[in-house]
């Protein structure tokens, strides 16, 4: 850290020293990078804890490695099932989009030199590292890690020991590490909102903004309003779990023939409190994803955006409306059935939101001249995901419907496609678009393209047929299909998801190669290879440590100018004053 | 200006996104009209309602479904770079209000036009004289009571429960109302005749699933939920547990026989027999 | 356990100068653009502390809705006897806040030394509601109530024990404003008192927002 006189021109010097340049950075692009590596690890923990499962779901007898024993135990394979959720939604589907992007583009395409609050941000990384190690220590504790599901219900997740294997030391890391980072969540939240209100340049009025400010902006206001109550949550969990109060857990219990001595808790209350948290996290996982669809598909469509404010109340509405509809996720659990309904017509009323948001990317593409880059292709993909992904939840929204799916694959194909699959095409579209800003070279673009293609077919054959599984009654988190006779001859269809999954996992490696070769051996990029307008292009790649040198850039128009009338380039960037774009005469 | 890098090989490309996206969606409208997985028969009438629901929804979803994903196939080919200049295009302020207004109607109305199945099961409690059975999910069983010829269920008590001491409920014996209860881990009801369970959980949240019912009801410690259901049809049916109630979850079942009323009251009298 | 996840929020709610400020140029300047860039403009700590508010009050809004609803399941909820002290408490507290107006008051028409005295004060005055705190949970201690007692008394030591690790968090605010090493800080001392006095307001209202819902709602 350097100190500063009052009145000095221009602060932002950078740091020296390994420690305090690349660990304890406080520069936010730093940040962001730690973000991205801190989600493309959990993702292949969370990958690899997915491929033991698929292989012990089809093939239960098989010897298995990192599995104590050889052949994997139904606890087992909870526990693989509650860290694989745990793991993606926390560490991988909140982190990369939101606080790895979000961190390293949001100040620049709001032409600030850093976040509001940099060690605020610094501190909000370590923290949910913090957490992510907490969170695996249940891996490594007598019992392993717990078996009660991403959504910890109680009393499972309560009662301990008692109620399974995991649910004692396990659990309690479990609920501890989750703790940990609404924590760090609320701390980046409170940052990106800062930023957003108070450090934008000259010029960028909130209507100039790129989709992708907005939407890290929005996703940011959930996660302020979402992570407290999660916390709050958390520590009456813990409560019930270490200081013997009822919070979640009901009087009169007996558990494998013993007495369960807590009194007069409502389990019916964590799940209410989990999901006024819970349905939110979705949009915080998904918005950004269509922020960065929203700008891909403006800059290769060489086009604006089509309906630039509907996208921006859209998203406004549908970050509204997910503070409302948490009682959807409770249609069977003996909530009162008028509120059933209530929950029921404001979900099915998202769909209207999301439908305009799927019709005006169709506008933007619409009398476009598109450029089929990587990062045009899976933005692409993420259109034709959200449609599938989305439109599955109309199903589900129906409480009649639900009595039916709820708790079936139904269920798991539906928010893997939506919540899952197309947020991560939302940060492959990212990473591939604003890598050589990043790093200053290239992600190789054949090599992106064999990735798409496999990645993209290979999600849709592996959650397209659990709607079906779904629709024969097929239940999640069955460790074992010898449960039921009905499930047996789902075995082939159960097959096919496999062998899907492990294709599509393989394929993820060259994704992880061109990562790392592109890194160092990438074709050097220039300053703006996409002919984007937004301000990441205006400065160098990578940029400096201070972004734009000390010079603030001033704003004269909004963020998708692209084919304006009457411009010789095809498009023209937010910092050019008018006088210095070039006109066709 | 324009590089001609940006455009090279996008026919390849775009023909190929767009045959992708025309065959994933021809593939998902086939699987949905072979039926190849399918529910099975209901056997309530709100089952039935539900499913011209699930129909009435899949018609919609499916119409959307297509156009979407054909539509971006269409664009995609339509519009790939050749070279042209994109055309400038901010919005369309009457077909933006077109479809806001369409989805509007048509989700919001789908979600209405579904009240009616659900009212059928939760709005209106069971009729007089229905058959009442108590259903208590612990890890990792079912377990069935039948309030004998009294028509009474007799007191729980927590501290009696002693699954492997033949008590799995906590029966309390003194209870006179309890002598003639029936507890057993498979369930049987009558066929036509409506019944109403009261479903209970004594440790962790299961959930009563039975396929052919169309009914889901979630087993929560602490409440006592009561649903009921006609049953017209008769045959053998599996409850799998559809709540994650630990290790067991998997393997948490049981069956649920409907039969006609003469076959269900010579079961409940060997059942009672057997019992006693 | 949840003293340290409080002491998070602390940070979040702070929000400000010191170790959690960047670097700025121009100290405190009102408005950003201006002779060189000031990094971050003083508007910003007060979003950033008014954010950090509602965080506060959501995690606080989750607590006592829960509340409100386990009551209403009726059962065994025993009501908890109130100690006296919280009366005296809740005396104290307003008393801080009117206190910490005062000093405010007196930083802006630059009088320094009435500042310290009143700041001080209302330090104490913090620190005397802390201890009345923990007076009113000994009382109930011996009146064999506790934490796991019944979910009334769960309730209300979860309640006090969040509100009194927030209000720690101020007074430790307090301090560090009172004897803050100003060169090295990127705001000045009348916005550091600032930001303080509207978190120490913001903890006195939630008090009494937690204290008429403990009495009338039991």
């Amino acid at each position: 850290m350097v100190t500063h006189e009052s009145g000095a021109v221009h602060a932002h010097a950078a740091p020296t020293g390994f420690i305090w340049k690349y660990i304890f950075s406080t520069d936010h692009k730093i940040i962001g990078i730690q973000y991205i590596l801190l989600a493309l690890v959990s993702a292949f923990v969370g990958m690899f804890l997915s491929v033991l499962m698929r292989i012990h779901l089809v093939w239960p007898n098989a010897k298995l490695p990192f599995i104590a024993g050889g052949v994997m135990t139904p606890e087992q394979y909870l526990a693989l099932l509650t860290m694989h959720g745990s793991i993606m939604v926390f560490m991988v589907l909140t982190t990369a989009p939101q606080s790895g992007f979000g961190n390293y583009f949001l100040p620049i395409q709001i032409g600030a030199a850093d976040m509001a609050f940099p060690v605020i941000n610094m501190l909000s990384f370590w923290i949910t590292f913090l957490s992510l190690l907490v969170m695996l220590a249940a891996f490594f504790v007598v019992g392993g890690a717990p078996i009660s599901g991403w959504t910890a219900y109680p009393p499972l997740s309560a009662l301990g020991e008692i109620a399974g294997p995991g649910q004692g030391a396990g659990q309690t890391l479990w609920v501890i590490g989750v703790a940990i980072f609404c924590g760090a969540s609320l701390m980046g939240a409170l940052n990106f909102i800062t930023t957003t209100i108070d450090l934008r340049t000259k010029g960028m009025s909130l209507m100039r903004m790129p989709l992708t400010v907005w939407a890290w902006f929005l996703t940011a206001i959930l996660g302020l309003l979402a992570f407290g109550v999660l916390l709050a949550a958390c520590i009456l969990l813990l409560l019930d779990r270490t200081a013997m109060t009822s919070f979640f857990i009901p009087g009169g219990l007996v558990i494998t023939d013993q007495q369960v001595a807590h009194k007069g808790g409502s389990t019916l209350l964590w799940q209410h409190l989990f999901w006024f948290f819970g349905h939110p996290e979705v949009y915080i996982a998904i918005l950004p994803g269509m922020g960065v669809t929203s700008h891909m598909l403006s800059t290769f469509a060489r086009k604006p955006v089509f309906g630039y404010r509907a996208m921006v109340y859209a998203m406004c509405s549908i970050g509204f409306l997910g503070f409302c509809v948490w009682g959807h996720h409770m249609f069977v659990s003996g909530m009162s059935p008028y509120s059933a309904l209530a929950f029921s017509l404001l979900t099915m009323s998202i769909g209207v939101p999301s439908a305009i948001k799927t019709f005006n990317w169709l506008g933007t593409l619409w009398g476009g001249q598109i450029r089929f880059t990587t990062a045009m292709l899976f933005a692409l993909g993420f259109v034709s995901l959200f449609v599938s992904g989305g439109l599955s939840g109309l199903f589900l929204a129906q409480p009649a419907i639900d009595l039916y799916f709820h708790d079936t694959y139904f269920v798991v194909g539906h928010f893997h496609l939506i919540m899952g699959v197309a947020a991560i095409f939302g940060m492959f579209s990212a990473l591939f678009f604003w890598f050589p800003k990043m790093f200053g070279r290239h992600l190789n673009e054949p090599l992106g393209k064999l990735h798409f293609w496999i990645t993209f077919i290979g999600v849709y054959a592996i959650f397209m047929p659990m709607h079906y599984l779904g629709m024969a009654g097929h239940p999640r988190r069955y460790s074992d299909l010898s449960g039921a006779n009905f499930l047996g001859p789902l075995m082939p269809v159960q097959r096919f998801i496999s062998i899907a999954a492990f294709l599509t996992i393989a394929v993820q490696f060259i994704f992880l190669i061109n990562f790392l070769w592109s890194l160092k051996f990438g074709k050097k990029a220039e300053k703006n290879p996409w002919e984007a307008t937004t301000l990441e292009w205006t400065i160098p790649s990578p940029p400096p440590h201070d972004n734009f040198a000390g010079v603030e850039p001033v704003i004269y128009r909004a963020a998708y100018e692209y084919a304006q009338p009457g411009a010789v380039e095809d498009y023209v960037p937010q910092h050019l004053a008018p006088e210095q774009v070039a006109r066709a005469r | 200006m324009r590089r001609k890098k940006a455009c090279a090989g996008s026919t390849t490309v775009a023909v190929s996104l767009a045959i992708f996206l025309v065959i994933f969606t021809a593939i998902t409208l086939y699987t949905f009209f072979a039926k190849t997985w399918w529910f099975p028969d209901p056997i309530t009438t709100f089952g039935r309602d539900i499913d011209q629901q699930f129909l009435r929804t899949l018609v919609i979803t499916g119409i959307v479904f297509v156009l979407s994903q054909l539509g971006l196939a269409w664009v995609i080919f339509r519009y790939r770079g050749r070279g042209q200049r994109a055309q400038h295009i901010e919005g369309n302020l009457t077909m933006e209000v077109v479809w806001t207004l369409a989805t509007l109607v048509l989700f919001v109305g789908l979600g209405v036009y579904a009240e009616r199945a659900w009212a059928e099961v939760h709005f209106r409690s069971a009729v007089p004289g229905a058959v009442q059975i108590e259903v208590t999910g612990q890890q990792f069983v079912w377990n069935f009571r039948y309030p004998g010829p009294d028509g009474k269920f007799g007191r729980l008590d927590p501290k009696l429960v002693n699954a492997s001491g033949g008590n799995p409920l906590g029966l309390d014996p003194t209870d006179p109302a309890g002598k003639d209860d029936l507890v057993v881990p498979v369930v049987a009801v009558p066929v036509n005749r409506e019944v109403e369970l009261l479903i209970r959980s004594q440790d962790v949240t299961h959930s009563f699933f039975v396929r052919e019912l169309r009914l889901k009801q979630d087993a929560v410690p602490g409440l006592l939920i009561r649903i009921h259901f006609s049953a017209t049809q008769t045959g053998q049916y599996e409850i799998p547990c559809a709540e994650l109630c630990g290790l067991g979850h998997y393997r948490m079942r049981s069956f649920l026989t409907v039969m006609p009323q003469a076959d269900y009251d010579k079961w409940l009298a060997d059942q009672a027999a057997a019992n006693q | 356990m949840p003293a340290t996840l409080t002491n998070k929020l602390e940070l979040i709610r702070s929000g400000k100068g010191g170790g959690t400020g960047p670097p700025a140029g121009g100290d405190d300047d009102g408005g950003s653009g201006r002779g060189g860039r000031a990094r971050v403009p003083r508007r910003a700590y007060f979003t950033g502390v008014s954010l950090g508010l509602a965080a506060i009050l959501m995690f606080f809004m989750a607590l006592t809705s829960s509340y409100i609803v386990r009551k209403g399941l009726g059962g065994d909820w025993q009501p908890v006897r109130l100690p006296g002290i919280l009366w005296l408490n809740t005396l104290v507290l307003l008393a801080s806040s009117a206190s910490i107006e005062v000093a405010r008051r007196k930083l802006g028409t630059g009088a320094t030394e009435s500042f310290r005295r009143w700041w001080g004060i209302t330090t104490g005055l913090g620190l005397l509601f802390l201890m009345g705190q923990v007076m009113a949970w000994r009382h109930l201690a011996a009146a064999g109530v506790f934490l796991a007692s019944n979910p009334a008394s769960s309730f209300f030591y979860v309640l006090t024990a969040a509100h009194g690790a927030h209000l720690l968090g101020g007074v430790v605010v307090l301090f560090y404003v009172a004897f803050r090493a100003g060169q090295r800080s990127h705001i000045t001392q009348g916005t550091a008192a600032e930001l303080a006095s509207i978190y120490w307001h913001f903890m006195d209202g939630l008090w009494v927002f937690l204290f008429l819902l403990l009495n009338l709602g039991r």
